[in-house]
């Protein structure tokens, strides 16, 4: 019987096992941001510890950094005395920080893999639930609270309880104007918010095999909503030259013998699973969510569910998802009125994102009353874009183009919903007050339909426009 | 290990927070991981759900005065799904809870709990609705989580209760303080760095 990648990784980096019968693991990489690593290095320093591996640490700022006007101080005095606290902390304690005055500063599962720091067979951490990202090529990854961020820190290793691995065969042809994003919200609603607890998932398929990387990044990044910590994608060749030329990738002989190790941690072909599930997306539609959880989406041309229709157990939520964003059950999607548009977030703010919305976007106009932002996902992102006439597009079409950061996905930045304004989000999570009002609504989607939704003031199938 | 790290029996009122899905969002709203220190999160547990925009109290078990002190909460599906943020339990460590009874638990949130010696137990929906009912009605049922028998006492009545055994064995053995015996395996952790081809650079 052969192993599949998450057990080769993992027996790779296993340091021994502990005598909770947890494992301690050795971690390849540790990305930083502001909002989890303060209180971490506190307690580094209450302890007088040092960092152990501090050239496999890596911080960036993206969380709480405005994208309108980022000169120093920021007008939030909080957001200021993080990025302070990570300056002082990353310079204390000897670790490299991609600040926004360095041309490098993104989103932290945005400029992992851009710059090479990310790659197959690693073991990847970071103090957000959305470093799964990386898994896409073909690491372990998965993220961390505060007090596992001091043991990495401290010991570059966690005491971590070994998930199960369950494989998802997902097959079929895509159709036109239909994403990985779709892929991801159909599987979250195929398994469910809490499916995935105690896995990690194995994304394979000939959908997958054919799939860019930045796709990949997208369908890997939203694991965590369907429950599994990690997820990832077998290495190939794609993902070595995706690779090739990076910063921090190997070079030359040093590349050739990275590519034959990272051979060899793919899934074997006869490699062993605890679950296998087959998924096909032929007639797969662009998807939107409609609720309070990422799990509760239609396809564009369907109606809201019936409660009758729907399980037992997911009959409370939905209750409370109708009563919360003022929908009716048996109410189309298609044609809800939105107020905001956001195209970006480490679910979607890569180049081939901007591409696709530009797509859209190309000689159309965003609909009168909706504010549309775009916000490129790191400054290599943005430089790209920029070259290629894509913030000219958006501008063109009455988005506003932003610098890099997390901006509307969460609400610790000055980007935020505001009342009960509606929003169609290129970003991951819906939950409740998530976009930064109590009362705001949040439609997850692609950012092609993201915007097309601008332009037709409405949810809409893209479809159409393409 | 410090025997003020074991956690084997913890008794106390409950508090009941009903739903399932109850995110990391809803228990500390994203503007209150603003913070350098952990210290005031106690305050902003549930923010949002007990507060109106005007800072005016809405119903919530964590404004009636009748929970005030609890140190048990029970909660239903999914609990602490979303984020993770460590303030979640942290803002929950802070408002007094030294452990939660619940249906079922999300991972990074279960593993945020653990770090922070606050043991998550589980029970069947059919028990936590019937020990949520009991202590609606009478706040002032004791009840006690026993980690080692893996049992919650309500009053009079007994539940048998499910917990990962590797969580269960750290909260018996005091070292869910992870940093002391991660780093006693020094030599070992640099062992395991030197058979890793990407440490070099694959030079």
């Amino acid at each position: 019987m052969g192993k599949n990648l998450f057990n080769k990784v993992w027996e790779l980096h296993k340091v021994k096992t502990l005598p909770s019968g947890q494992d301690q693991i050795f971690i390849g990489l540790h990305l930083l941001h502001e909002v989890t690593s303060p209180q971490a290095f506190q307690m580094l320093r209450e302890r007088g510890l040092k960092v152990l591996y501090p050239e496999r640490t890596f911080a960036t700022v993206d969380h709480i950094v405005p994208t309108d006007d980022q000169r120093r101080p920021f007008k939030d005095s909080l957001a200021e005395e993080m990025i302070e606290a990570l300056e002082n902390n990353t310079k204390e304690f000897g670790i490299k920080f991609f600040n926004l005055d360095t041309e490098y500063q993104g989103i932290v599962h945005i400029i992992g893999p851009e710059l090479g720091l990310t790659q197959p067979g690693m073991t990847i951490v970071c103090g957000d639930s959305h470093t799964s990202t990386h898994g896409a090529l073909g690491a372990i990854a998965f993220g961390i609270g505060t007090s596992q961020i001091r043991d990495v820190l401290a010991t570059q290793t966690l005491s971590m309880k070994k998930p199960r691995v369950r494989r998802l065969n997902i097959n079929g042809k895509l159709a036109r104007g239909v994403y990985a994003k779709d892929i991801i919200l159909m599987i979250i609603r195929r398994l469910g918010v809490n499916g995935g607890i105690g896995y990690a998932y194995e994304y394979g398929g000939s959908v997958i095999d054919e799939m860019d990387i930045d796709g990949r990044l997208t369908i890997c990044n939203m694991s965590i909503e369907g429950g599994a910590r990690a997820g990832y994608i077998n290495p190939d060749e794609k993902t070595y030259e995706y690779l090739r030329g990076r910063m921090f990738s190997p070079k030359e002989k040093a590349f050739e013998r990275a590519k034959e190790f990272w051979k060899s941690v793919a899934s074997d072909s006869d490699a062993d699973y605890d679950d296998v599930v087959d998924l096909d997306v032929n007639g797969l539609e662009p998807m939107v969510t409609w609720g309070i959880t990422p799990g509760q989406a239609v396809g564009v041309s369907e109606k809201l569910p019936r409660l009758s229709d729907l399980p037992e157990d997911q009959r409370e939520v939905a209750e409370k998802a109708y009563k919360h964003m003022g929908f009716k059950e048996g109410m189309p999607i298609a044609g809800t009125k939105i107020d905001v548009a956001f195209i970006g977030s480490c679910t979607n703010g890569r180049i081939s994102d901007l591409r696709e919305a530009a797509r859209v976007a190309k000689g159309r106009k965003v609909a009168r009353g909706v504010r549309a932002l775009v916000v490129p996902g790191s400054k290599s992102v943005a430089r790209q874009a920029i070259a290629e006439g894509l913030d000219k597009i958006f501008i063109e079409a009455g988005f506003q183009w932003r610098n890099p950061g997390c901006s509307m996905c969460l609400a610790m930045n000055p980007d935020k919903l505001v009342g009960n304004e509606i929003s169609a989000s290129s970003s991951n999570r819906n939950f409740i007050g998530r976009q930064g009002s109590p009362t705001g609504r949040t439609l997850l989607m692609s950012p092609a339909m993201v915007a097309a939704a601008a332009i037709a003031g409405e949810v809409t199938d893209v479809r159409k426009m393409l | 290990m410090l025997e003020e790290n074991v956690r084997r029996v913890i008794s106390g009122r409950a508090i009941p927070v009903r739903g399932d899905d109850i995110d990391t969002d809803r228990i500390i709203p994203a503007r209150y991981l603003k913070c350098i220190t952990f210290d005031e999160l106690g305050k902003y547990v549930f923010y949002d759900e007990r507060f109106d925009e005007t800072g005016t109290p809405k119903p919530h078990p964590f404004n009636d005065e009748r929970f005030k002190g609890a140190e048990i909460l029970l909660v239903n599906r999914n609990f602490g799904c979303g984020s993770s943020r460590e303030h979640a339990p942290q803002s929950i460590m802070r408002a007094g809870i030294r452990a939660i009874v619940g249906e079922s638990f999300a991972e990074i949130f279960f593993g945020n709990c653990v770090q922070l010696g606050i043991p998550a137990v589980r029970l069947p929906h059919e028990s936590i609705e019937e020990i949520m009912a009991i202590v609606e009605e009478k706040p002032e049922t004791e009840v006690t989580v026993d980690i080692e028998s893996k049992l919650v006492k309500v009053g009079e009545r007994e539940y048998k209760a499910e917990i990962d055994e590797s969580a269960r064995s750290l909260f018996l053995s005091g070292s869910w303080d992870t940093t002391s015996m991660l780093l006693s395996a020094l030599d070992e952790i640099k062992a395991t760095a030197s058979r890793l081809p990407y440490i070099n650079g694959f030079e």
